[in-house]
């Protein structure tokens, strides 16, 4: 599209931005025009400054989040400065990443109000106006429900709806995909995609899951590292240029593919999208790359396999559970894990998974079946007793984490367990070596990352020694280059002899670090197969609110006769090339 | 980042608006299922009430009166049925004195010493004090009518508890608080 | 544990609008603060249980609420006679001596009779409250508390109290599981001490968390507008119809004659003693 002829609605002018209490600025010298109408991609790791750039859009720098702004930045000709937040809100509708603090209604008829309510519009006018947002966004049978009624995604959804309904001419997304799966993630692509085609209106999103944000068309891409933007390109540009990899991005997994088979990619070859791409000039080479692989890799796969003799660690028979009578959430699971396997345990949002890892460690009591350990029933073990064999780390670290410095946090179990003080220091120092938490056992944890928090969550489990560890989405919010450390680290506790469950959404993850998953559904196991086969079956992908990979588009495009053959020859290739076959 | 650097002159800013609605939410919560068996008879360690001092002493008197406040009326109507005004009352102005500390007590800028534990101490010990020594146990006797001694006594074993309960659990959490929020200087990493 | 809960039915009381429930419920309250005389807390309780009735609520799920009201209960009245065995002997000026026990504790028709009236007083607010608590939309309940002049930031503070008290309650419970399964014992087998470092253990979480919900929330908040006028608009409010004014003028009639007789007698007690009975 041409510019030129274009407003520029936004407009960043040698534009700085130092919050109070940070020593350096998180955004230096920028330069940025958006024009009306656009589409723009803001990309970028986390700790880039990308969200930043998103608070002095919307006022919530300086005035949620204090700091010094220098140089300009005018939002339809008027300096942000001149604006309270209020009258940026006029101008600018955020949706922000966290469906359940952004959703404060405690129905969705009052969440789609509460910007009509605060503005004192009518009601006669307000119940008028929320109807068809409501309706607009499909959501009309659910007014009346409670937000805990509802998944993240309709959470999400329902919040554009409100923002949408205020009438405002640009929409700034701060990172739409974080909290949601992959399923609900490309449902929401798809909403912003639709208004943006519908309404015209001008649109920021702010990511770092590439893939997933390209599932729609994007003007442009903006890259942002170190606080400073070091791209702004096309899609198509971008994807065949270094920078994303410097910028520590993760490409596009059919991108990821065709360079394993040995194709070079160039932006004539348009490979933003997919379902558009020209794949002519790689079609024989992606075939010829599956079928020479094919006969060794599926030898390497099945070697995982190889320990079926092994007796089961764990065994699930016929468990049935329910928070309240009548409404089980368990009808009848039963499954077996075997040491050193990686399980990943997948499934829609109140599918049970998080649910069977709490009967698991006894957190609650299952009403039906049995759980053995060691071929031993623990039906009647205590919390702390199971805790001894199986660990279970929450999603959320601020949810574990008591004390104040790195060492104490991970001492915790073993002080409560009466262990002396030598036995509690030398496990201590093994869990923080194993963690590469060793260089800062004596930080305080508000000094450490996401990331890093995780990890001391991990290591405080560890530290009580215990052979299988269920991980409750250790990768969620994390971006590209957090991921691979997390998941490097959690292969290396498998060296160490750990069975490790992974309750997931990430495909990613499911494809590139597990020997088998199980799909939960309707309070049952419906599936219990190799990763490779649950990702190739569009109906167990749909059960499991996954997204089907871009690696079943792509060999379906490129005319490959066995697409699972080609994923496998990917995970191997994959799998060899980060040196983790073992 | 901190989020706090700005101190709000406003006692109805946002952020307090939202303070008063999560702590009250908290209070219930605590109030409900956070009484720890204390080991002596009939006696529980209020957990709540340490909360109440901390959402005070980080906010101020407004939000502590109105965590108090409503937050005891929530407990009461959602878990019990039916509220207990005499207490209510008495546990908004345990929040409204603790937050005339407010200023004096900069936990959010990770100070929290002798000089502020002590300070934190006299005042709550006036608080719980005058709620639970006269307040709740007169109110007790104007609403309910019930027996002056079996108010008064009742009114000092809850304050007597709740007193130790806010010096112990409420130091220590004002404490660990306080030390989430120090500055960090030069952070080190060690071989 | 389950909570009260709104749950949405169709009856004459659902159909009244929050506000006239609330300032209903409060002048009931306070009626039955007030008033000691028997004739009209066996009232309250009788017309309480009829507006139950009508209100076709479902009251069995929360039976358990009964035994738990019922102890505390006993336990008060146990307390009272303990502290106090001749409180209705100073009250009605009278001493019938049912039975003789040792030292003060006497059982008297006069401390009976006291005592009961502290239950009727006590009973005279459960039904109104269950009604108050199950026919009110908690999103009506914050607009109501706006239309009765709260300030509209502390009604919606009372709006975000009730929409996260569920979101709250299940991060404690997440953060206390992983507590104990590190091994950390708040229950009685714990020494006093260590159970108090380890209660720290669990409210630390729980606190710096709802911290950052507030500031998440207060965000998301600003960015949509609120705070920003002098007054806002309610989604759920509801303009007051017949019934609500016949509620109030009902109640404010029942409060009237209340406090008239009350003064007019010169005690808030209503003295069987006095009858010809005795």
């Amino acid at each position: 599209m041409d510019n030129q002829s274009r407003e520029p609605v936004i407009v960043f002018d040698g534009f700085s931005y130092q919050y109070r209490v940070q020593t350096s600025p998180s955004l230096a010298d920028i330069h940025l025009k958006i024009y009306e109408g656009e589409k723009v991609l803001i990309l970028g790791p986390s700790g880039s400054g990308k969200s930043t750039l998103a608070h002095c859009i919307n006022g919530l720098a300086p005035y949620f989040y204090p700091g010094t702004a220098t140089g300009s930045l005018t939002i339809r000709g008027t300096e942000t400065k001149e604006l309270d937040l209020f009258r940026l809100s006029d101008r600018v509708g955020t949706v922000l990443q966290d469906p359940d603090g952004q959703f404060v209604g405690l129905t969705v008829a009052e969440d789609i109000a509460f910007r009509m309510e605060n503005d004192a519009v009518p009601l006669p006018e307000m119940k008028e106006r929320v109807r068809a947002a409501a309706e607009e966004a499909g959501i009309l049978e659910h007014l009346e429900a409670s937000p805990h009624s509802l998944s993240g995604g309709q959470k999400q959804r329902i919040t554009v709806a409100g923002v949408i309904s205020s009438g405002v001419g640009i929409l700034l997304f701060d990172e739409p995909l974080a909290n949601l799966d992959p399923d609900a993630g490309r449902k929401a692509i798809e909403q912003i995609d639709r208004i943006h085609r519908e309404t015209g209106k001008t649109i920021l999103i702010i990511e770092h899951r590439l893939e997933e944000a390209l599932h729609r068309q994007v003007d442009r891409i903006i890259v942002i590292q170190e606080g400073r933007i070091v791209a702004d390109l096309k899609p198509d540009e971008l994807l065949t240029s270094p920078l994303l990899v410097e910028a520590g991005i993760r490409e596009p997994l059919y991108l990821t593919a065709l360079r394993y088979a040995g194709g070079e990619v160039e932006a004539r070859h348009r490979p933003s999208r997919l379902d558009t791409m020209e794949l002519g000039p790689f079609a024989e080479r992606l075939k010829a790359w599956t079928e020479g692989r094919q006969s060794n890799d599926r030898l390497e796969i099945g070697a995982t396999h190889e320990r079926s003799h092994e007796p089961p660690l764990l065994e699930l028979a016929g468990i049935g559970f329910g928070y309240e009578p009548g409404k089980p959430i368990l009808r009848d699971v039963s499954l077996s894990i075997r040491k050193g396997e990686r399980v990943g345990i997948v499934g829609k949002n109140g599918a049970g998974k998080s649910t069977l890892s709490k009967l698991i460690c006894g957190f609650h009591k299952p009403t039906s079946g049995s759980i053995r350990y060691e071929g031993r029933d623990i039906g009647g073990d205590t919390i702390k007793e199971r805790a001894q064999r199986v660990g279970f780390v929450l999603q959320n670290p601020n949810h574990m984490i008591s004390k104040t410095l790195v060492h104490e946090e991970i001492a915790l179990g073993l002080k409560a367990r009466g262990i002396g003080e030598e036995e509690t220091a030398r496990r201590a120092q093994e869990a923080l070596r194993v963690c590469g938490l060793a260089p800062y056992r004596n930080w305080p944890i508000s000094a450490l990352s996401f990331g890093q928090r995780k990890r001391v969550t991990i290591a405080s489990v560890l530290v009580l020694q215990p052979e299988v560890l269920i991980l409750d989405e250790p990768t969620a919010g994390q971006d590209y280059r957090h991921y691979n450390e997390m998941m490097e680290f959690i292969m290396r506790l498998r060296e160490e002899g750990l069975t490790v469950l992974f309750i997931t959404h990430d495909l990613h993850l499911l494809l590139e670090y597990t020997d088998r998953a199980i799909v939960l559904s309707d309070g049952g196991v419906l599936a219990d197969a190799f990763p490779d086969d649950v990702l190739t079956d569009p109906e167990l992908v749909r059960e499991a609110s996954l997204k089907e990979t871009s690696l079943m588009g792509l060999a379906r495009r490129a005319g490959l006769s066995d697409p699972r053959g080609f994923v496998r020859t990917f995970i191997a290739e994959d799998r060899a090339k980060r040196g983790r076959s073992r | 980042m901190s989020l706090f650097s700005a101190r709000n002159a406003n006692p109805l800013s946002i952020r307090n608006t939202v303070a008063i609605g999560i702590g009250s939410a908290l209070f219930a919560i605590l109030g409900r299922f956070g009484s720890v068996p204390s080991g002596l008879p009939d006696t529980n360690i209020e957990t709540t009430y340490a909360l109440l001092a901390l959402f005070a002493i980080l906010y101020g008197p407004l939000v502590g009166l109105l965590v108090g406040f409503i937050g005891h009326t929530l407990k009461d109507s959602i878990f019990y049925v039916s509220p207990w005004f005499s207490w209510i009352i008495a546990s908004a102005i345990v929040g409204l004195i603790i937050g005339l500390a407010a200023n004096r007590i900069r936990a959010r800028d990770g100070e929290f010493g002798r000089k502020e534990i002590i300070t934190f101490n006299v005042v709550q010990t006036a608080a719980n004090a005058i709620a639970w020594f006269v307040v709740a146990p007169t109110l007790d006797i104007l609403i309910y009518a019930e027996p002056s001694g079996k108010s008064y006594t009742q009114g000092l074993v809850a304050g007597a508890s709740n007193i130790v309960t806010v010096a112990v659990l409420g130091t220590l959490l004002l404490t660990a608080y306080a030390k989430t929020r120090t500055k960090q200087g030069s952070l080190t990493k060690e071989a | 544990m389950k909570m009260l809960a709104y749950a949405k039915l169709d009856s004459p009381i659902h159909r009244l609008t929050g506000a006239a429930k609330l300032l209903f419920f409060a002048l009931w309250s306070m009626g039955a603060m007030i008033t000691f005389d028997t004739r009209f807390l066996v009232g309250f309780i009788v017309f309480g249980l009829v507006l139950l009735k009508v209100s076709r609520v479902r009251l069995r799920e929360y039976s358990f609420l009964l035994y738990l009201i019922g102890a505390f209960f006993l336990l008060n009245h146990v307390a009272i006679y303990l502290f106090s065995p001749l409180e209705g002997v100073k009250i009605y000026g009278t001493k019938h001596v049912l039975l003789q026990l040792p030292g003060r504790y006497d059982l008297t028709a006069e401390q009976l009779f006291y005592q009961l009236n502290i239950a009727l007083k006590y009973l005279a607010v459960i039904p109104i409250a269950f009604l108050f608590i199950l026919t009110t939309d908690p999103g009506e309940f914050a607009a109501s508390l706006n239309r009765v002049k709260v300030s509209y930031k502390i009604a919606y503070a009372v709006s975000i109290a009730l929409r996260y008290i569920p979101d709250i309650q299940r991060d404690f419970q997440n953060i206390s599981f992983s507590a104990q399964a590190r091994g950390v014992d708040i229950s009685a087998k714990e020494k006093l001490g260590k159970r108090l470092r380890n209660v720290i253990g669990i409210l630390m979480p729980l606190i710096l968390s709802s911290i950052e919900r507030i500031e998440t929330i207060s965000a998301a908040m600003e960015l949509r507008g609120f705070g920003r006028g002098k007054r806002r608009t309610w989604y759920k409010d509801r303009p007051f119809g017949p019934g609500d004014y016949g509620a109030l003028a009902f109640i404010a009639v029942v409060l009237a004659a209340l406090v008239w007789l009350t003064i007019a007698r010169g005690s808030r007690f209503y003295n069987v003693f006095e009858s010809p009975l005795f």
